[in-house]
Protein backbone atom coordinates (compact mmCIF):
# COMPACT_ATOMS: atom_id res chain seq x y z
CA UNK A 1 0.00 0.00 0.00
CA UNK A 2 1.25 3.45 -0.90
CA UNK A 3 2.50 5.24 2.27
CA UNK A 4 0.69 8.38 1.06
CA UNK A 5 -2.50 6.66 2.26
CA UNK A 6 -1.14 5.91 5.75
CA UNK A 7 0.33 9.26 6.76
CA UNK A 8 -3.05 11.09 6.60
CA UNK A 9 -4.49 8.69 9.21
CA UNK A 10 -1.62 9.37 11.58
CA UNK A 11 -2.07 13.13 11.26
CA UNK A 12 -5.84 12.84 11.50
CA UNK A 13 -6.03 10.75 14.69
CA UNK A 14 -3.57 13.07 16.40
CA UNK A 15 -5.63 16.08 15.31
CA UNK A 16 -8.99 14.57 16.33
CA UNK A 17 -7.84 13.37 19.75
CA UNK A 18 -5.96 16.57 20.60
CA UNK A 19 -8.73 18.90 19.38
CA UNK A 20 -11.72 17.09 20.88
CA UNK A 21 -10.15 15.59 24.02
CA UNK A 22 -6.77 17.31 24.53
CA UNK A 23 -5.39 13.77 24.41
CA UNK A 24 -1.97 13.36 22.76
CA UNK A 25 -1.52 10.25 20.59
CA UNK A 26 1.85 8.56 20.14
CA UNK A 27 1.99 6.58 16.91
CA UNK A 28 4.18 3.49 16.72
CA UNK A 29 5.53 1.74 13.64
CA UNK A 30 2.74 0.70 11.24
CA UNK A 31 2.80 -2.97 10.25
CA UNK A 32 1.02 -5.36 7.91
CA UNK A 33 -1.67 -7.30 9.74
CA UNK A 34 -1.20 -11.05 9.73
CA UNK A 35 -4.46 -12.31 11.28
CA UNK A 36 -8.11 -11.78 10.32
CA UNK A 37 -9.44 -10.59 13.71
CA UNK A 38 -9.51 -6.95 14.78
CA UNK A 39 -6.79 -5.78 17.14
CA UNK A 40 -9.12 -5.19 20.11
CA UNK A 41 -12.68 -5.54 21.52
CA UNK A 42 -14.42 -2.37 20.27
CA UNK A 43 -14.34 -1.36 16.60
CA UNK A 44 -15.65 1.69 14.79
CA UNK A 45 -15.82 0.91 11.07
CA UNK A 46 -16.08 3.22 8.05
CA UNK A 47 -16.19 2.24 4.38
CA UNK A 48 -14.51 4.28 1.64
CA UNK A 49 -15.74 4.48 -1.94
CA UNK A 50 -14.84 6.47 -5.04
CA UNK A 51 -11.26 6.79 -6.29
CA UNK A 52 -10.05 4.94 -3.17
CA UNK A 53 -11.98 1.94 -1.82
CA UNK A 54 -11.77 -0.09 1.36
CA UNK A 55 -12.37 0.22 5.07
CA UNK A 56 -11.03 1.94 8.15
CA UNK A 57 -11.33 0.35 11.60
CA UNK A 58 -10.61 2.22 14.80
CA UNK A 59 -10.08 -0.57 17.32
CA UNK A 60 -9.86 -0.22 21.12
CA UNK A 61 -9.57 -2.49 24.15
CA UNK A 62 -12.88 -2.09 25.98
CA UNK A 63 -11.39 -0.19 28.92
CA UNK A 64 -9.53 2.24 26.65
CA UNK A 65 -12.67 2.83 24.62
CA UNK A 66 -14.66 3.59 27.76
CA UNK A 67 -12.04 6.08 28.95
CA UNK A 68 -11.78 7.77 25.55
CA UNK A 69 -15.56 8.02 25.14
CA UNK A 70 -15.93 9.44 28.65
CA UNK A 71 -13.39 12.14 27.78
CA UNK A 72 -15.02 12.80 24.41
CA UNK A 73 -18.56 13.12 25.71
CA UNK A 74 -17.71 14.70 29.06
CA UNK A 75 -19.64 12.06 31.00
CA UNK A 76 -18.71 8.65 32.41
CA UNK A 77 -19.76 5.98 29.96
CA UNK A 78 -19.34 2.21 29.72
CA UNK A 79 -19.63 0.03 26.62
CA UNK A 80 -23.15 -0.87 27.76
CA UNK A 81 -24.30 2.77 27.71
CA UNK A 82 -26.81 3.51 24.93
CA UNK A 83 -24.71 6.36 23.51
CA UNK A 84 -21.35 4.55 23.62
CA UNK A 85 -21.51 3.25 20.04
CA UNK A 86 -22.58 6.64 18.74
CA UNK A 87 -19.48 8.26 20.24
CA UNK A 88 -17.13 5.59 18.85
CA UNK A 89 -18.80 5.99 15.45
CA UNK A 90 -18.28 9.74 15.50
CA UNK A 91 -14.60 9.32 16.38
CA UNK A 92 -13.92 6.97 13.44
CA UNK A 93 -15.97 9.31 11.25
CA UNK A 94 -13.78 12.29 12.16
CA UNK A 95 -10.52 10.33 11.81
CA UNK A 96 -11.54 8.98 8.38
CA UNK A 97 -12.93 12.30 7.16
CA UNK A 98 -9.78 14.15 8.16
CA UNK A 99 -7.56 11.57 6.49
CA UNK A 100 -9.40 11.42 3.20
CA UNK A 101 -9.13 15.18 2.84
CA UNK A 102 -5.41 14.59 2.38
CA UNK A 103 -5.74 12.01 -0.38
CA UNK A 104 -4.47 14.49 -2.93
CA UNK A 105 -6.38 14.51 -6.20
CA UNK A 106 -8.73 11.69 -5.17
CA UNK A 107 -12.50 11.99 -4.85
CA UNK A 108 -13.53 9.75 -1.97
CA UNK A 109 -16.79 9.28 -0.06
CA UNK A 110 -17.11 7.78 3.40
CA UNK A 111 -19.98 5.66 4.67
CA UNK A 112 -21.91 6.21 7.87
CA UNK A 113 -20.03 4.43 10.67
CA UNK A 114 -20.81 1.02 12.17
CA UNK A 115 -19.67 -0.08 15.61
CA UNK A 116 -19.01 -3.61 16.88
CA UNK A 117 -18.46 -4.38 20.58
CA UNK A 118 -17.18 -7.79 21.70
CA UNK A 119 -13.89 -9.67 21.87
CA UNK A 120 -12.66 -11.74 18.94
CA UNK A 121 -14.80 -10.19 16.22
CA UNK A 122 -13.66 -9.99 12.59
CA UNK A 123 -14.34 -7.33 9.97
CA UNK A 124 -14.71 -8.90 6.53
CA UNK A 125 -12.57 -7.21 3.88
CA UNK A 126 -14.08 -6.06 0.60
CA UNK A 127 -10.74 -5.88 -1.18
CA UNK A 128 -7.60 -7.98 -1.65
CA UNK A 129 -5.52 -5.14 -0.30
CA UNK A 130 -3.40 -5.85 2.79
CA UNK A 131 -4.46 -4.35 6.09
CA UNK A 132 -2.02 -1.94 7.67
CA UNK A 133 -2.25 -1.61 11.44
CA UNK A 134 -1.19 1.71 12.93
CA UNK A 135 -0.61 1.11 16.67
CA UNK A 136 -1.32 4.15 18.85
CA UNK A 137 -0.72 4.90 22.53
CA UNK A 138 -2.53 7.46 24.68
CA UNK A 139 -2.88 8.19 28.40
CA UNK A 140 -6.21 6.31 28.15
CA UNK A 141 -4.48 3.19 26.81
CA UNK A 142 -3.54 1.64 23.49
CA UNK A 143 -5.65 1.56 20.35
CA UNK A 144 -5.10 0.89 16.66
CA UNK A 145 -6.19 2.15 13.26
CA UNK A 146 -6.57 -0.64 10.72
CA UNK A 147 -6.43 0.63 7.16
CA UNK A 148 -7.45 -1.65 4.27
CA UNK A 149 -7.57 0.49 1.16
CA UNK A 150 -6.52 0.58 -2.46
CA UNK A 151 -7.20 2.78 -5.43
CA UNK A 152 -10.34 1.83 -7.36
CA UNK A 153 -8.15 1.15 -10.43
CA UNK A 154 -6.03 -1.35 -8.51
CA UNK A 155 -9.16 -3.11 -7.26
CA UNK A 156 -10.52 -3.52 -10.78
CA UNK A 157 -7.17 -4.85 -12.05
CA UNK A 158 -6.96 -7.33 -9.16
CA UNK A 159 -10.46 -8.67 -9.88
CA UNK A 160 -9.71 -9.01 -13.62
CA UNK A 161 -6.45 -10.90 -12.99
CA UNK B 1 -33.11 32.65 19.09
CA UNK B 2 -34.30 29.26 17.81
CA UNK B 3 -31.69 26.88 16.49
CA UNK B 4 -32.15 23.65 14.53
CA UNK B 5 -29.32 21.19 15.04
CA UNK B 6 -29.12 18.41 12.42
CA UNK B 7 -26.65 15.57 13.02
CA UNK B 8 -27.09 11.81 13.11
CA UNK B 9 -24.68 11.57 16.04
CA UNK B 10 -26.27 12.32 19.41
CA UNK B 11 -22.75 12.82 20.77
CA UNK B 12 -22.08 15.61 18.29
CA UNK B 13 -25.47 17.18 18.91
CA UNK B 14 -24.70 17.24 22.64
CA UNK B 15 -21.26 18.77 22.06
CA UNK B 16 -22.74 21.46 19.80
CA UNK B 17 -25.60 22.09 22.23
CA UNK B 18 -23.06 22.68 24.97
CA UNK B 19 -21.26 25.28 22.83
CA UNK B 20 -24.58 26.92 21.98
CA UNK B 21 -25.50 27.03 25.68
CA UNK B 22 -22.20 28.77 26.43
CA UNK B 23 -23.21 31.39 23.86
CA UNK B 24 -26.58 31.78 25.57
CA UNK B 25 -28.59 29.83 23.00
CA UNK B 26 -30.71 27.22 24.76
CA UNK B 27 -33.74 27.01 22.47
CA UNK B 28 -32.56 24.13 20.32
CA UNK B 29 -34.53 21.60 18.28
CA UNK B 30 -32.71 18.46 17.18
CA UNK B 31 -33.03 16.41 14.00
CA UNK B 32 -31.18 13.16 13.26
CA UNK B 33 -31.03 13.50 9.44
CA UNK B 34 -32.19 15.65 6.54
CA UNK B 35 -35.62 14.03 6.33
CA UNK B 36 -36.25 14.52 10.02
CA UNK B 37 -35.12 18.14 9.68
CA UNK B 38 -37.45 18.80 6.74
CA UNK B 39 -40.36 17.46 8.77
CA UNK B 40 -39.56 19.87 11.62
CA UNK B 41 -38.25 23.01 9.97
CA UNK B 42 -41.58 24.36 8.73
CA UNK B 43 -43.27 24.40 12.11
CA UNK B 44 -40.16 25.28 14.13
CA UNK B 45 -39.03 28.21 11.95
CA UNK B 46 -35.42 28.33 13.19
CA UNK B 47 -33.26 31.46 13.20
CA UNK B 48 -30.11 29.40 12.61
CA UNK B 49 -29.47 25.90 11.30
CA UNK B 50 -26.37 23.77 11.97
CA UNK B 51 -26.27 20.82 9.61
CA UNK B 52 -23.97 17.79 9.24
CA UNK B 53 -23.19 16.43 5.76
CA UNK B 54 -22.98 12.62 6.00
CA UNK B 55 -26.21 11.27 7.46
CA UNK B 56 -28.51 8.34 6.68
CA UNK B 57 -31.86 8.77 4.85
CA UNK B 58 -31.13 12.29 3.61
CA UNK B 59 -27.68 13.86 3.72
CA UNK B 60 -27.03 17.44 4.71
CA UNK B 61 -26.29 18.69 1.23
CA UNK B 62 -29.64 17.42 -0.06
CA UNK B 63 -31.36 19.03 2.92
CA UNK B 64 -29.67 22.36 2.20
CA UNK B 65 -30.64 22.28 -1.48
CA UNK B 66 -34.23 21.32 -0.66
CA UNK B 67 -34.61 23.89 2.11
CA UNK B 68 -33.12 26.70 0.00
CA UNK B 69 -35.80 26.17 -2.66
CA UNK B 70 -38.28 27.84 -0.32
CA UNK B 71 -36.09 29.69 2.18
CA UNK B 72 -33.23 31.88 1.02
CA UNK B 73 -32.49 33.75 4.23
CA UNK B 74 -32.23 31.52 7.31
CA UNK B 75 -28.51 31.27 8.16
CA UNK B 76 -27.06 27.78 7.79
CA UNK B 77 -23.68 26.44 8.89
CA UNK B 78 -22.41 23.09 7.62
CA UNK B 79 -20.58 21.24 10.44
CA UNK B 80 -18.91 18.19 8.93
CA UNK B 81 -15.87 15.97 8.55
CA UNK B 82 -15.86 16.77 4.81
CA UNK B 83 -12.76 18.95 4.64
CA UNK B 84 -11.85 19.01 0.94
CA UNK B 85 -11.98 22.41 -0.75
CA UNK B 86 -14.27 21.05 -3.48
CA UNK B 87 -16.79 19.96 -0.82
CA UNK B 88 -16.72 23.37 0.86
CA UNK B 89 -17.40 25.04 -2.50
CA UNK B 90 -20.21 22.55 -3.21
CA UNK B 91 -21.86 23.35 0.13
CA UNK B 92 -21.53 27.11 -0.30
CA UNK B 93 -23.03 26.84 -3.81
CA UNK B 94 -25.92 24.83 -2.35
CA UNK B 95 -26.66 27.65 0.06
CA UNK B 96 -24.81 27.33 3.35
CA UNK B 97 -23.51 30.58 4.82
CA UNK B 98 -20.53 29.16 6.66
CA UNK B 99 -18.58 25.94 7.13
CA UNK B 100 -16.96 24.22 10.13
CA UNK B 101 -14.77 21.14 9.75
CA UNK B 102 -14.87 18.49 12.49
CA UNK B 103 -12.96 18.18 14.73
CA UNK B 104 -13.51 21.71 16.02
CA UNK B 105 -12.76 23.54 19.23
CA UNK B 106 -15.63 25.20 21.09
CA UNK B 107 -13.97 28.55 20.33
CA UNK B 108 -13.97 27.93 16.59
CA UNK B 109 -17.62 26.87 16.50
CA UNK B 110 -18.57 29.89 18.63
CA UNK B 111 -16.66 32.20 16.32
CA UNK B 112 -18.32 30.79 13.18
CA UNK B 113 -21.79 31.03 14.73
CA UNK B 114 -21.25 34.63 15.79
CA UNK B 115 -19.79 35.72 12.44
CA UNK B 116 -22.54 33.96 10.50
CA UNK B 117 -25.30 35.58 12.54
CA UNK B 118 -23.64 39.01 12.27
CA UNK B 119 -23.15 38.68 8.50
CA UNK B 120 -26.70 37.50 7.87
CA UNK B 121 -28.23 40.19 10.11
CA UNK B 122 -26.32 42.96 8.37
CA UNK B 123 -27.27 41.54 4.95
CA UNK B 124 -30.94 41.50 5.94
CA UNK B 125 -30.74 45.04 7.32
CA UNK B 126 -29.19 46.37 4.09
Amino acid sequence: MDPQYIKPFIASIQNVFSTMMQLPVTVNQPKIKDNPGTSYDVSGIIGLSGDVVGSIVLSFPRQTAERVVSLFTGSQMTADSPDFADAIGELVNMVSGGAKANFTGKKVSISCPSVVVGPGHKVAKQTDAPTIVIPCATDCGELAIEVTIQTADAGIKAKAA
Amino acid sequence: MKILLIDDSKTMRNIQKSVLAQLGHTTVEEACDGQDALSKVGAYKPDLILVDWNMPNMDGLTFVKTFRQTNKTTPMIMVTTEAEKARVIEAIKAGVNNYVVKPFTPDLLSQRINETLAKCQSAQAA
